[in-house]
């Protein structure tokens, strides 16, 4: 996998979520999430550049596989994911915009290729930090952001990563929403999904 | 007989292509199963907490069972093998001892009677605690390619009155192992050490 690819992986886990209980009450069927991440060289580390379109590209390619491989673990169809959200953490030597090219330009059109849909925007974050760092992946419903109960975060940390030559990239995919949701709002059942919001 | 209550199930799969060295042709792969569960003996002494182990036996085998599935379905694969527990404030760490046997019987079993001592570690801790679990050879301890550890967490657990069960899988050695030592080729494998 690693030969063909413009980013240089050394490094990919995925997690799978499975909650069964809350408050001792039995979630049926359980909700499940998963999160694949990456971990690349940082083509851009110590040094400024204008330019960052090798990020972009990269954003690109890493947008198909995590998606596949979160996709994968949670044993689903593409079309069956729920939510969705995605997140970077840059190592000390790069700069928060090398979260954003590899984030924002590129990554979402395979994401939503491999999902089948998700007109609504991918929720996201990122931030700088060293090995070990936590990053909290927002989640919304894929197809219409407004969705309640689908308004989530997935932590994700990897106790060797980002080295400071390094950048963390993680796709979440759910098939469901929080467990016990119940602070009302629009329902999945309601969703028009032309908008991307409603 | 007290049914196992589990809150919740993680798996997570590592694949490691290289460290800084040369890429691997084959990635090593490691893989973490863990299940948070309510501590039944949670808020007080007990002094009799053995009958336990036999009913996390089918958690154990279900959990180990997942773990060659995330290899790839193939037990045959997996070389290296680990466990431990993080047992929640409201219990004490002999409770988390009550998954040695569990454990290291559903990875055998599984894995079609595996020679070494499984290694293992344990602590009490917060949620979002992380544990270093260790790993050696399945069928020599002292294969020395094949010692690692492998973090594991989960971020909202254990609660006070739950335990966090792990055990971990792995399919080779570490990735640029050369450290020298007794290698897995030359494993007798009588003693479960050597």
């Amino acid at each position: 996998m690693t030969t063909n690819m413009k980013a240089k992986i050394r490094k990919i886990a995925t997690f799978v979520e499975e909650t069964q209980r809350e408050m001792d009450r039995p979630i049926s069927p359980p909700t499940r999430r998963a999160a694949a991440v990456a971990v690349i060289e940082n083509p851009y580390a110590g040094k400024y550049a204008e330019d960052l379109s090798e990020l972009m590209a990269i954003g690109e390619e890493l947008g198909e596989l995590l998606t596949a491989r979160a996709v994968a673990a949670l044993g689903i169809l593409g079309p069956s994911a729920e939510s969705y959200g995605k997140a970077a953490a840059v190592g000390e030597n790069g700069e928060l915009e090398h979260a954003a090219a590899i984030l924002h330009p590129k990554l979402g059109t395979p994401v939503r290729r491999v999902l089948g849909k998700g007109a609504a925007l991918i929720p996201s974050s990122k931030k700088r930090g060293g090995m070990g760092v936590v990053l909290d992946i927002p989640l919304g419903h894929k197809d219409a952001a407004f969705v309640r109960s689908h308004f989530d975060g997935m932590e994700v940390r990897m106790n060797d990563a980002p080295r400071a030559n390094e950048i963390m990239v993680a796709i979440a995919v759910t098939d469901s929403g929080r467990p016990l949701a119940r602070v009302g709002g629009l329902t999945k059942e309601q969703i028009k999904g032309e908008d991307g919001l409603h | 007989m007290p049914e196992v209550v589990v809150r919740k199930k993680v798996i997570c799969v590592e694949e490691i292509f290289h460290e800084g060295g040369p890429v691997a042709e084959i990635p090593l792969r490691r893989a973490a199963a863990v299940a948070v569960i309510r501590n039944p003996f949670a808020g007080a002494y007990v002094a009799n907490i053995e009958w336990f182990m036999d009913d996390l036996k089918p958690l154990g085998l279900e959990m180990a069972r997942k773990l060659v599935e995330a290899l790839g379905g193939d037990a045959e694969v997996v070389e290296g093998y680990g466990k431990g527990a993080i047992v929640g404030s409201a219990g004490e760490v002999e409770h988390g001892a009550l998954w040695h046997v569990p454990g290291g019987y559903a990875m055998r079993e599984v894995l079609g009677g595996a020679k070494a001592i499984v290694a293992s570690t344990k602590k009490v801790g917060g949620p979002g605690a992380r544990l270093d679990v260790p790993i050696t050879h399945i069928n020599a301890s002292y294969v020395r390619s094949h010692f690692d550890a492998m973090e594991i967490g989960v971020n909202d657990a254990p609660r006070a009155d739950e335990i966090l069960l792990a055990l971990v899988m792995t399919t080779g050695a570490r990735v640029h192992a050369r450290v020298g030592g007794l290698k897995a080729s030359e494993i007798k494998g009588d003693d479960g050490l050597r």
